[in-house]
Parts: structure tokens; sequence; C-alpha cells
């Protein structure tokens, strides 16, 4: 059981900057993310894009901005739980908080940050009538293990590295595969491509290209997909698996039912302290909403640094917080 | 301000004003306006979660390499899909017509 002060769910940049902020009144924090690095979207969707509202940066890269906060808090050694998703949050026999993920690993805390941005970094999902039919049943959204696809029939689409890298590595065992993209050109690495068409040229693999998945076809099992291309011309394709690779998109996930007032889909809060209907549970950054919410890294900065002086409060009631500036000795002294 | 008209997924079509002097874009015209529009990466051509089709002949610039990129992670494109965050308001675009995309039925808003 992994313990700490304050657990924060989510380490995109306003979760990273609440080590800080909770570091200087010495509260130690442990971080959760779905994500294998930290970083949220800033790493995961736009690393190499250029902010320019973070005071005292005119102009900053979003993943430099994520290395900078990961220096920032370093002296404050935070704990993190990456790659596994918060599922289920229960109260001990002693009021603390234990947050449980998808994969076991559980955490004891006096309080929870909720930091989740969005929400959960999911596949995105087509909307092809009866996709959830054949979920499991022909349908994958990632591959985990690539011998399930030994002698099948696999449909893959997407135009990045992963529809790709994929399409190449199950050529290999598969039966039969087929890459579906929309465009002649693909996004992927230039070398990825090259091979792909390779294989295509000596009959090893598939491409359509100008062409989508529309359908779906099969009675309790995916049996086949129909393909139209640009000219509007269906096909129907047989096949044991078809796998849509068309990046990752946000989801609230499991926080919806940890019983949090919601308002739409973010978090209700109390604009004083950013407290949730639950005490003992917060919610910082673009998942909350309060009467004059905007969704900005530096206003979630701010809800931060506020939100642990009431989560001191809450954990040591009985003793006085006294606030002390970092510039009088830098934050080595805190 | 000009008039743009917005298409939602289940065809009722939303008139809406939109002003040309602070250099918006659709996915914020969409978002302003409550219709059901993530805009995930804020604008940056970098997620496909403002898909939109274009149903008017208005002149558009072309879409650059960075949003044909990211279409590709967009569902149903047509030759007339756009990004809607790429797709910057000007006077000479009163009138434009657009068509929200479907998107991943669980998809938040």
């Amino acid at each position: 059981m992994i313990e700490t002060d304050i657990l924060i769910i989510g380490a995109g940049p306003v979760g990273l900057f609440t080590v800080f902020e909770a570091g200087l009144i010495k509260l130690r924090c442990h971080l959760i993310d779905s994500l294998g690095q930290p970083g949220g979207q800033l790493t995961e969707i736009y690393p190499k894009k250029p902010i320019y509202d973070i005071p005292g940066y005119p102009k900053i890269l979003a993943g430099d901005l994520v290395d900078n906060l990961m220096e920032q808090i370093a002296p404050f050694d935070p704990g993190f739980t990456l790659g596994e998703r918060a599922d289920s949050v229960e109260k001990d026999n002693y009021g603390k908080w234990i947050v449980t993920t998808n994969k076991g690993t559980q955490h004891k805390a006096s309080v929870i940050a909720i930091a989740g941005g969005l929400g959960v970094f999911e596949p995105r999902k087509p909307p092809l009538a009866g996709l959830e039919h054949f979920e499991d049943k022909g349908i994958d959204y990632i591959v985990k293990e690539p011998e399930k696809f030994r002698g099948k029939n696999v449909v893959l689409a997407g135009g990045g590295d992963s529809a790709l890298d994929w399409s190449i590595e199950l050529s290999e065992i598969a039966n039969r595969v087929t890459l579906v993209h929309r465009r002649e050109q693909f996004r992927a690495a230039l070398d990825s491509v090259e091979k792909a068409f390779d294989l295509a040229n000596t009959g090893k693999m598939d491409i359509f290209t100008n062409a989508q998945v529309t359908g779906l076809g099969g009675n309790g099992k995916l049996n086949s997909v129909t393909i139209t291309n640009k000219a509007k011309e269906q096909r129907d394709l047989d096949t044991d698996y078809f796998i849509p690779l068309f990046g990752l998109s946000p989801k609230l996930g499991p926080l919806a039912s940890w019983g949090l007032g919601l308002q739409g889909n973010a978090i209700k809060v109390n604009p004083l302290d950013y407290s949730t209907n639950v005490d003992g549970i917060y919610a910082i950054g673009d998942i909350n909403d309060y009467p004059g919410k905007l969704k900005l890294i530096l206003c979630g900065f701010h809800e931060a640094t506020l939100m642990v002086q009431s989560a001191f409060k809450r954990i040591y009631p009985d003793r006085h917080l006294s606030f002390k500036y970092t510039t009088v000795n830098g934050v080595n002294s805190f | 301000m000009i008039k743009v008209s917005i298409k939602d997924r289940q065809g009722q079509v939303h008139e809406v004003e939109a002003p040309t002097d602070m250099n918006f874009n659709m996915m914020e015209i969409c978002k302003a306006n409550e219709l059901p529009v993530k805009g995930t990466c804020g604008g940056t051509a970098s997620c496909a979660s403002c898909h939109m089709y274009v149903l008017s002949d208005t002149a558009l610039p072309n879409a650059s390499e960075d949003e044909e990129d990211m279409l590709d992670s967009a569902f149903f494109v047509e030759d007339n899909s756009r990004l809607g965050c790429q797709v910057y308001l000007a006077n000479h675009m009163d009138g434009l017509e657009v068509e929200l995309a479907p998107e991943d039925e669980s998809a938040d808003y």
C-alpha cells in the first residue's frame, strides 16, 4: 500500500504543480496517471506545440513546460503510479481514502486531489453501427498479444505509426493483413511506409488507400467489414479481426461513479477551496467547474495553490499554517 | 460580424453570428454556442475532435499538412472535411455552412 498526504489523480501540469505547492507546506504527494509518462495531454497530444499564456514565458513548448515542472517538483520527491487508471475509491476505518487502480495498486491518503483534465485517455472508437456489439468479438483497439492473430485475417484502419507498425508486424503471422487508409499519404515514419508498400508489392499485405471502413458484418462475432472508397464504391471483405487505430481521446471514465457532483462532464467544486461535495476530495484544473471557470493551465495552478491550503487544514485541524515566501530561502528550506 | 450555420449531429441547423475581428475559428464558434465540439487540444490541429464538413462553396484556405495529418484520426473523412479549429473566420465567409462530423458515440463533451 502506497501512503501519502495528498493523492493526486492526473499527472498533467496542474497535478504536477500541486506537488510544489503542497511541498511548501510539507505535504507529501503521490500521482496516478493512466498514461505511461507525466504531462497529461501536453505530452500525449501536443508536446511540440507552443503555449503562450504561461506567466513569465512569452512562449514555451508544451513538452518543455512539463520538463520544467518535473524539475521544479523534484526537491519534493513525489511518487508516481503511471500507466494505471484510478478506478475505485473507499474510506478505511480511520477516515483515510483508499484508491485502487485498474491493475490493483492501492494508495492511501488523507486527501484526494483530482486533476484529471478531460479524463482518462482511451482509444477513439469509430462511430460504426454495431461496433460495441463486436468489441472483443473481432474488434480490438490495441494489440496486446499479436499471437492471437496467427493465421487469421486482420483489417487495420489508420495512417499513423501504430497502424503501419502493427500492419507490418502482423503481416508476418496473420493469414492476411489489410490496411485501410483514407488518403494516399501516410503521416507515419517514412521507412515504415516504404516497408508496408514493399510488403504490398510482394503480395504479403493489402493496402487500400482513399478508402475507409464504413460498416461491420457478422452474427455474434465479426466476420466482415465494408470498405468504401472515394468514388463511393463499396466492397465487403471477409475478416476475423478489425483493429481501428484512430488515436486516443479523453473520457471522464470511472471518476463519474465516485459520487461527486457533476456539471456535464466536469466536477462541481466550491470556488473557495475547490472542494467537491465529498469531504476530503478536491478537483482542480480542467476537470472542475464553478461559476466563471476558465479551462486554462494558469487557472489550474492557482486552484492547486489554494486547494493545498485547505487540504492542510483538513489534515492538521489543530496546527497553525504560516505562510512563507519562497523568495526568503528558496525551496530547500521547505 | 458574419452569419454562419452549423448543422448538429441530429440534423438541426443552428444559425449563429460570429465576429470576424477576433480571429475566431469554427471550433471556438461551436463551443461558444454550446454545440458538441470537444476541441481537446485547444485549437492546435493536434486532435481530431472538431472535425466538420463544409457544406457551402465558401472559399477557404486549403488545409495545411498538419491538418491533413490530423484528419487521419477523424472518422468518415470526405473531400469537404476540415478541422474546425483551422477554419478562421473572415468577412468573405458570411453564409458559411458546416455540419458536425460523426464522433465516437461515447465521447464526452
